[in-house]
């Protein structure tokens, strides 16, 4: 508890402190559960290792090195990490898809905080069902639980129809039944589960399944990556929010009429790209999100 | 389900592939027009139909599986190699609309998109 305080002091002096996110139906309504700390994770996403286009990122191989440095020097150390997809760029090789996540792997070594968790996106797993992807990261659904918080990482990119099929859907459902009506969840997933936009193929084509599994969860929060910019939507009482990416920005949602990579502009190198701090305010299921850049200015 | 199929009804559309052909005469004089799919192109990517005239999109690929997926008219199909894949529409509104890929078959599958132009 006193680092999450000292934490939101350093943010609140430093001008750092983000939107605060209450979850739900949460209403300032007392949590059944054992009173616990509050804590922070760390989301990154879209690092697209093996990316090759100099107009758009010109520092494809140093971004994600620097992503790693700027959390490691972080003034406080978060409980976890958690990469919501996409960490590497695609390819139809799986010899290079293997070196490219074996590259991915060795480099995110360096973060100081060893509590990481990973999950696929569909550049790393769409080509092969995931098969290389699970040979270095492992499984990639699953669940934890964190100071009493319920994570689930859904994977709706293995399938490359964007399906999260019916064998984990009845998976999600089975552990959702362990959870009380007002457990804090927090669902990680890299496409979006509700239809954003799906002209740019910004949707999860049975991603309606797993928000009728949630609704009947008070408090529900999910982080997904996916579309390379800050996006927040409701779904229901279901926040979600999605993450900056580590490769390219990509355009709002049908502000254009392509889906095509903002370019690089030297003026101001980095620029919408990022990753994001998470305060975890459990008694409250309230999430202030801290967005950091690259590359301090 | 009832509901989604009764809704796709309302809107003049019938998404089952194939289910075009066995009914009858009339629709034997429909419009066919053939989309060819391949990494990381429809062919044509401009398709100009009429509101309120069914037309037979027809769908081949020699590469890999792929999608077709137009949102706003709620239709879609899977392009699969060697076989032929039939979808018809009954253009409800009149406008420029995007049709793409939805299934990942590669990197350049994010560009992998097209327009459909209904007119009156």
């Amino acid at each position: 508890m006193r680092q999450s305080i000292d934490r939101r002091e350093f943010l609140k002096l430093a001008g750092l402190g983000g939107a605060v996110f209450a979850s739900g139906l949460a209403g300032g309504a007392k949590f059944a559960g054992a009173a616990q700390d509050d804590f922070y994770f760390v989301q990154l996403s879209d690092t697209h290792w093996g990316f090759n286009g100099p107009v758009v990122n010109p520092d494809a191989g140093g971004t994600l090195p620097k992503a790693v440095a700027a959390v490691n020097s972080l003034e406080f150390e978060p409980d976890f990490i958690v990469f919501t997809g996409d960490l590497t760029h695609t390819t139809d090789d799986p010899k290079e898809r293997r070196r490219r996540l074996a590259e991915f792997r060795d480099i995110v070594k360096g973060l100081k905080n060893k509590n990481v968790r990973f999950m696929p996106g569909e550049h790393d797993a769409a080509l092969d069902n995931g098969q290389a992807w699970k040979e270095f990261f492992g499984a990639s659904y699953y669940s934890f639980d964190h100071k009493g918080v319920h994570f689930i990482a859904v994977d709706n990119v293995s399938d490359p129809a964007a399906r999260i099929g019916s064998e984990q859907l009845a998976w999600l459902k089975s552990d959702l039944a362990t959870q009380a009506a007002d457990a804090r969840i927090v669902v990680f997933t890299h496409r979006p589960l509700f239809d954003l936009y799906p002209q740019w193929d910004w949707a999860t084509r049975d991603g309606a399944q797993a928000i009728e599994l949630l609704m009947p969860h008070k408090n529900v929060t999910v982080f997904y990556g996916h579309i390379h910019q800050e996006h927040h939507q409701m779904t229901g009482h279901i926040a979600h929010h999605s993450a900056k990416s580590l490769i390219f920005p990509l355009p709002a949602p049908g502000s254009q009429p392509k889906r095509a990579p903002i370019l690089w502009d030297p003026a101001q190198p980095y620029k919408g790209l990022g990753f994001r701090g998470v305060d975890a305010e459990v008694q409250k299921a309230e999430y202030e999100i801290t967005e950091y850049p690259v590359k301090k200015a | 389900m009832k509901l989604e199929r009764r809704r796709l009804l309302a809107a003049g559309i019938v998404t089952a592939a194939g289910a075009v052909f066995g009914a009858g005469l009339a629709q034997a004089k429909e419009r066919v027009i053939r989309v060819t799919a391949r990494k990381f192109v429809f062919l044509p990517r401009e398709i100009q139909l009429k509101k309120g005239v069914p037309v037979v999109l027809e769908f081949v690929t020699a590469d890999v599986v792929m999608g077709f997926n137009a949102p706003d008219f709620n239709v879609r199909a899977d392009i699969i190699p060697g076989k032929v894949s039939r979808l018809r529409l009954v253009p409800d509104k009149t406008g420029t609309f995007v049709f793409l890929c939805d299934i990942f078959c590669g990197d350049g599958h994010e560009g992998m998109s097209g327009q459909i132009h209904v007119v009156a």
